[in-house]
């Protein structure tokens, strides 16, 4: 299985985004998904400074995809999603529908993990207007991931968001902007005070979700570690990292020797539970509530 | 003059149904009784029997009758979902308001005579995505996610031939429908995956000396003291803590209401307004109608002259979520 670094999520000065993906160059990754997915609000990064990067992600032997917005309403927005969709040179992580009316039959695509792919039908569709791979949506389990893999076409590439915060939810709203008392047209971009956004507590001051602009992300860090035996018997090709502000190299290093043996499970696991941001989750991909944190022990038990 | 623009009003049941069509709803929306429709909740919704007595009724009285088919059917129980299309066909339903690509091509490939539309579900936000569904499946109107501004609202219907359907009242999502998956972070049970959001069953409610805490699956979502209205907990319109600071920080329970720009809304060009709540009472459905009725009627003859009377909005307002309303995302400030 080939390891991808997802999108950046959150708003990192522009000088922490080209220092990051300087690190990133010599990162175990093979795969690194490039662009602001979250808020067109978010200029720092132009997509002539994104495609500077992807050159020099490309020279360093990296697979680049470029990725669209998830949340499209504004005319502008669709302008800046054609550009991409048609940039010419590397393949584009679609989003939305209206992203994939654009590259369907024209360009190959990365079919999302925002684009509610539930079942063959959908995922046929997907392989049929010109998808090279997709991304399960998070919310699905093995189950239903394993009879998706036995029906879809082998050359087909299917990647699993296998850690970090679960994006969950997206709104009109900025709800980071909301609480710090400010109008979305005039937010200030205030979401760039939090490098992995900002968590929101249950009055018994629990963890529960995490703010991160107009994206409602869990608390929880996913971690599919434990999963990774199975899932490459299952036929996954990627596991997609989802970055974090701080100890990514470390993350990224742990998956990698899980994978290359160098490491066990249990080690990586326990490795992972100090540098993650937030407690570990992993409900969804065993068919349970998102937020738990199921082991495989507790399964055998049951069993 | 605009074109009639229709009204559609929700039937969680047979007598919601009746009080729709009787109060002057255009068209009603309906489900079957299981997860194949997004209120999939305890006894709501249709059964064989019911839904041909329900489909009668209306059209005996000019109204049309549309089904929900609106949640993402996965592999292991897919042939639910196409059984669910292959009845309404039989029954003979005016549309079906589909959400999933995958179904869509089952029903526009198995049935192609039966019109289709895109549900809220679907995350259609604009011209170019609705134009996949078109192109594809033929689909004939399409119900807008309440994420966009007026503006953007008539942008979208100025460049597609696809009807456009906005919401006008009821219970307001704050997050875009379709890709919201806090109820089966918090669960294990989502819109689309179970056609229910917050699930009763999962919700625990528990009378404690500092006053009425409501859990979701263990999580503390709400406390209420004293006089406070303590609604349906729906997740994102909690309670919460961010930076130490108590508040709704999603959204406070409140509803839609298009009231006081129906006619902006008329003008722009939308083929059908929508009232949501299949889960509330035939009660509820009867005074919805009753007053948007006499609204869109009235928008409709006269748009300069019309101004939103008094007694609509208190009667609106009384049935309201926090018996309060909102414009939403169509208006700039809510966003």
């Amino acid at each position: 299985m080939k390891l991808s670094l997802g999108p950046i999520l959150y708003l990192w000065s522009r000088e922490q985004v080209l220092d990051f993906y300087k690190q990133v160059a010599s990162w175990p990754v093979d795969i690194v998904y490039l662009g602001e997915v979250i808020c067109s609000k978010r200029r720092a990064m132009k997509l002539d400074d994104w495609l500077t990067i992807a050159e020099e992600l490309t020279a360093a032997g990296k697979e680049v995809v470029l990725s669209t917005l998830v949340l499209v309403e504004a005319e502008s927005e669709l302008l800046a999603m054609r550009r991409i969709v048609e940039n010419g040179k590397y393949p584009v992580e679609v989003n939305d529908m209206a992203a994939v009316q654009m590259a369907a039959d024209k360009v190959p695509f990365v079919a999302g993990p925002h684009l509610n792919i539930y079942n063959c039908e959908s995922l046929s569709l997907m392989y049929k207007s010109g998808a090279a791979r997709w991304v399960m949506p998070v919310e699905l389990s093995r189950d239903t991931l394993q009879v998706l893999l036995d029906g879809c076409p082998s050359e087909l590439e299917t990647e699993v968001f296998a850690y970090g915060r679960l994006p969950l939810a997206f709104s009109a709203r900025c709800f980071t902007a909301r609480n710090e008392g400010l109008p979305k047209d005039d937010c200030q971009l205030r979401c760039g005070d939090y490098a992995d956004g900002v968590v929101m507590r249950s009055q018994e001051e629990e963890d529960f979700l995490t703010i991160n602009g107009i994206q409602t992300q869990s608390a929880t860090t996913c971690s599919l570690l434990d999963a990774l035996p199975e899932m490459a018997a299952m036929g996954v090709d990627i596991l997609r990292l989802s970055p974090q502000s701080r100890n990514m190299a470390e993350i990224v290093e742990i998956f990698y020797e899980v994978l290359d043996g160098e490491l066990s499970v249990e080690a990586g696991i326990k490795s992972l539970n100090k540098i993650a941001t937030g407690e570990l989750s992993n409900g969804f991909w065993y068919g349970k509530s998102g937020m738990e944190w199921h082991t495989v022990q507790m399964e055998e038990e049951h069993a | 003059m605009a074109n009639k623009v229709e009204l559609v009003c929700p039937a969680g049941s047979f007598p919601a149904l009746r009080a729709a069509v009787d109060n002057g709803a255009d068209a009603v929306y309906m489900g079957f009784r299981d997860a194949t429709n997004a209120r999939n909740f305890p006894g709501l919704n249709f059964d064989d029997r019911t839904a041909r007595q329900g489909i009668d009724y209306a059209h005996a009285r000019g109204a049309k009758v549309l089904l929900a088919l609106n949640t993402y059917p996965q592999p292991q129980s897919w042939p639910i979902w196409t059984a669910a299309v292959d009845k309404a066909a039989t029954l003979g339903v005016d549309a079906l308001i589909l959400a999933d690509p995958g179904l869509m091509a089952y029903a526009a490939r198995t049935h192609p005579e039966l019109r289709l539309h895109l549900s809220v579900q679907g995350s259609a936000t604009s011209a170019e995505a609705i134009a996949f569904y078109k192109e594809r499946f033929n689909i004939q109107r399409v119900v807008l996610p309440r994420v966009l501004s007026l503006s953007q609202v008539k942008r979208v219907i100025a460049n597609t031939d696809v009807e456009v359907e906005t919401f006008a009242f009821g219970s307001l999502c704050v997050m875009v429908e379709g890709r919201c998956y806090l109820s089966s972070y918090a669960t294990g049970e989502s819109p689309n995956t179970c056609g229910a959001c917050s699930p009763a069953r999962s919700v625990r409610w528990e009378e404690t000396p500092q006053g009425r805490n409501v859990r979701l699956n263990g999580v503390l979502i709400d406390s209420y003291k004293g006089d406070d209205s303590a609604g349906y907990p729906v997740l994102c319109k909690g309670r919460f803590l961010v930076n130490g600071k108590l508040g709704y920080v999603l959204e406070e329970p409140t509803s839609l209401s298009v009231l006081g720009i129906l006619p902006q809304l008329i003008e722009a060009g939308v083929a059908a307004i929508k009232v949501e709540g299949r889960q509330r009472s035939p009660a509820y459905v009867a005074q919805v109608t009753k007053v948007l009725r006499q609204a869109l009627d009235t928008a409709q003859a006269n748009p300069e002259g019309y101004s939103p009377r008094s007694d609509w909005v208190a009667q609106l307002d009384k049935v309201a979520e926090g018996s309060t309303h909102t414009l939403g995302a169509l208006e700039r400030d809510w966003q």
